[in-house]
């Protein structure tokens, strides 16, 4: 099924697409069909500068299970540095 | 019967007479022939879709794919633009109703045309496809492949404001070919029975086919869900349903 879910969020960042780094403002996480990936459905996330265009797009597509690590890792990262990610992520919101 | 056919990309006028890209595939004779609006999935306006339309062509009918989302992504990569579209909502039930109808007086408006236009969707297509059919009172046919929230409003976390179809049933204005897997969740087998007993209730002509061991998106051949031998019987199903109601 398309699963028409979608998860959208303002973020601060950056990311590398074929032409070199750029400013990302916005995310979507959402699970449904890959357009590359093997699978039927894929926990894909998009980061979007739509000021640029449709193509200043970072996307991935992962296994569901990979997605859940992936997921738990971010976590933990972060956890490791709290005083560092307490301040980041104060700044950031 | 010839196999030549022409197909290129070319411009058509939407909802609010607004500009969009369609990719048209006719065969190369003088016809007359019947006509298809191929409404494209939520993955986008890509190389299957095409591919879909070429093979309307290839069976003696005009076929045309409008992309749904050349507002917000023109000329982007299909996979740019669906993620582009995903990120503002989706697209409107209302445009999209005269996007189709841009695309089906596009067809009209071919001199090979016998007048006839069909409409095919498959997943939010296939929604669409049923939308359009209720929406437009000139379409001859409608093929829905796999449509979910036709019956039901989609759940409320989800960002797109998908409303349930299933009020609009008596205004159906064609008759209405529906193809389905029975291990599809959306629409589930007791989804499908609803809306084909729905069509029933206003004796709206229609024929439905679900497939055992199918699930969603079968006929599409370049994902894991392709389902050989059930797309192959649908495609007969769309041939023997297009041939009866879209011939001169």
């Amino acid at each position: 099924m398309c699963t028409y879910s979608t998860e959208h969020l303002m973020i601060k960042g950056s990311g590398k697409g074929p032409n070199g780094w750029f400013g990302v403002k916005e995310a979507t996480v959402y699970f449904d069909h890959p357009v590359h990936l093997g699978v039927e459905h894929s926990l894909n996330i998009d980061f979007l500068e739509p000021e640029l265009g449709p193509s200043a797009r970072v996307a991935v597509e992962l296994e569901a299970g990979s997605a859940r690590r992936l997921a738990e890792a971010i976590i933990r990262a972060l956890d490791q540095m709290p005083e560092l990610t307490g301040e980041l992520v104060r700044a950031d919101r | 019967m010839s196999d030549q056919m022409l197909a290129e990309t070319v411009e058509i006028k939407g909802f609010g007479e607004d500009s969009l890209e369609a990719y048209f595939a006719r065969p190369t004779g003088q016809g007359p022939y019947g006509s298809v609006v191929v409404i494209h999935h939520m993955p986008g306006y890509d190389e299957a879709t095409k591919e879909i339309t070429r093979k309307f062509a290839f069976h003696g009918y005009q076929a045309i794919c409008p992309n749904l989302y050349s507002r917000e992504a023109p000329g982007a990569a299909p996979d740019d633009a669906a993620a582009t579209v995903r990120a503002l909502g989706g697209v409107p039930d209302e445009r999209l109703v005269g996007d189709v109808k841009g695309a089906a007086d596009y067809l009209r408006s071919q001199p090979a045309s016998n007048s006839k236009v069909g409409v095919i969707g498959y997943c939010s297509g296939g929604r669409q496809t049923f939308l359009s059919a209720c929406s437009l009172d000139d379409l001859d046919a409608a093929v829905v492949c796999y449509g979910a929230f036709i019956v039901s409003d989609a759940p409320p976390e989800m960002p797109m404001a998908l409303k349930s179809l299933l009020h609009l049933t008596p205004n159906a204005s064609c008759p209405i070919l529906g193809l389905f897997g029975a291990e599809d969740k959306f629409p589930s087998p007791d989804q499908v029975a609803r809306l084909d007993s729905e069509l029933e209730k206003y004796s709206k002509e229609h024929e439905f086919h679900t497939y055992e061991g199918a699930g969603h998106a079968f006929f599409a051949v370049d994902r894991p869900s392709y389902r050989p031998e059930a797309a192959n019987d649908g495609w007969k199903q769309i041939w023997t349903f297009f041939g009866r109601l879209l011939s001169s």
